[in-house]
């Protein structure tokens, strides 16, 4: 197992292929639950954990189900139901075991069972053609871009809700401006990763 | 063929995933304390804060636990304190509900302006400039932190006082709490008479300060048979659990700051 491979698909799905900023994955719960950072770092985390429990889920599913009777096809349609009812037996679980957990994360849980951005980790793993060890590391690394999407901008925000924005920018609008300036800014991390541990 | 296979395996994938919700749903089921849905079920929701708690459904649970009183939802008054206490089968004393008064008549024709404000439009900016721009330092600046603050929309300015239409007012104490002048305070709804001033300074002061302030001239406290009115600091307080509301003080009251008030009804003077 090469771990500098490992390495380069983490940080690269953290920093050049953000979901969010750059695949425009996830803008969802990215526009709604960032208005305070402890929020975000819950929603942040419940993200990065579905995602992992999907990924876990889903490739086997995808290699040992669907490629056997070759029905690729059915993938997107399995996966949503795979990661939907997988998500509401982790919340009923934890509710059961663990409600201190629950209450930190189970909150969100919910908004993410179908949300495209974990889908999408999920199907981009099998398109990208990582083994299983890769495909985790891969959903770590697009979880982990996504709770620093969801800080930085959180950050960002409470700045702009001080700040006195022009009447025709109130709200949503400002909201879309700041996130398109990040955006921008993680454009800049293209070609670094590769080149830093070369 | 391939269609059955297809079909087979989305159907098998779907049942396994059901099976496994329903056996979780049966076997990981949590038991919800229903005191604390039927409690929830008699408050407003407006999730005004005034109980004190995080919102309804805090103070729900609160309530069903023990913690707390069940006569704390003002927005609810009597009526929800009623519910309550049958759902929880105790007693529960009411106090009359209140609604918020402005203690001050100073608008822009009675106060002078000691200068011109251009800041940051909120009073808690304006007060820390020399308390303010206007010539009385206890009174209403009338730049609506109140007015934002209220959750309802009771509080309007007008000629830089802010009015609180006791209609509307659910008592939630909130333009009582941001009002850096303190001018706002929650009265019973069933009171006659308000005092319409803040102002602590001396009579003849007070009066160069605004057209409109209590000179503290005794007159009320002389005319009250009854002990509930003092002045206090240059200033005319009500002890409203004394106060018969025969309504003499205000008769007597050379400036009218003693108003006769009928809030039921949207009268504030």
């Amino acid at each position: 197992m090469d771990v500098k491979a490992l390495i380069i698909i983490l940080m690269s799905s953290v920093l050049v292929d953000n979901y969010v900023l750059n695949r425009f994955l996830g803008i969802c719960p990215f526009l709604g639950v960032s208005k305070k950072v402890n929020q975000s770092v819950g929603m942040g985390i419940a993200v990065i954990f579905v995602m992992l429990v999907a990924t876990a889920v889903t490739w086997p599913i995808q290699t040992f189900i669907l490629n056997e009777f070759g029905l690729g096809y059915l993938q997107t349609i399995v996966f949503i139901l795979v990661i939907a009812s997988l998500v509401q037996f982790i919340e009923i679980f934890l509710k059961k075991t663990i409600p201190a957990l629950h209450q930190s994360l189970g909150v969100y849980l919910p908004l993410i069972t179908t949300n495209c951005a974990v889908l999408g980790v999920t199907i981009n793993n099998i398109t990208d053609g990582y083994n299983f060890i890769e495909s985790m590391v891969s959903s770590l690394g697009c979880g982990l871009g996504f709770l620093l999407a969801m800080v930085l901008f959180s950050g960002m925000r409470s700045r702009i809700e001080e700040s006195d924005v022009p009447e025709n920018f109130k709200g949503l609008p400002v909201t879309l401006v700041a996130a398109s300036f990040i955006s921008m800014a993680f454009f800049g991390f293209a070609g670094i990763v590769e080149n830093i541990l070369a | 063929m391939n269609i059955l296979i297809a079909l087979l395996v989305a159907v098998v994938i779907g049942l396994i995933a059901g099976i496994m919700l329903a056996l979780a749903s049966h076997f990981f089921k949590v038991e919800e304390n229903e005191t604390v849905k039927a409690v929830r079920e008699c408050l407003p929701g407006a999730n005004c804060g005034a109980c004190g708690f995080a919102g309804c459904d805090a103070y729900a649970q609160a309530v069903a636990e023990g913690k707390a009183e069940a006569n704390l939802c003002i927005p609810g008054g009597p009526d929800v304190a009623g519910q309550l206490s049958a759902v929880l089968g105790v007693e529960i004393s009411v106090e009359a509900p209140k609604v918020a008064y402005v203690n001050c008549s100073g608008d822009c024709s009675a106060v002078a302006q000691k200068a011109v404000y251009e800041g940051l439009q909120s009073c808690k900016a304006a007060t820390m400039v020399y308390g303010g721009p206007f010539s009385c330092k206890f009174g209403c600046i009338g730049l609506g932190d109140c007015v934002a603050e209220c959750p309802v929309g009771a509080i309007s300015v007008k000629d830089t006082l802010a009015r609180i239409d006791p209609k509307t007012c659910i008592a939630c104490g909130k333009c009582v709490k941001t009002c850096p002048k303190g001018v706002i305070s929650l009265v019973g709804e069933d009171v006659v008479v308000a005092v319409a001033c803040s102002n602590k300074e001396k009579g003849a002061v007070a009066r160069k300060n605004c057209m409109n302030a209590c000179l503290g001239c005794k007159k009320c406290e002389k005319t009250c048979e009854h002990d509930a009115i003092k002045v206090i600091d240059n200033l005319a307080v009500i002890d409203y659990a004394k106060c018969e509301d025969c309504g003499k003080c205000a008769e007597v009251c050379p400036t009218g700051r003693l108003k006769i008030v009928d809030m039921k009804n949207g009268v504030i003077g």
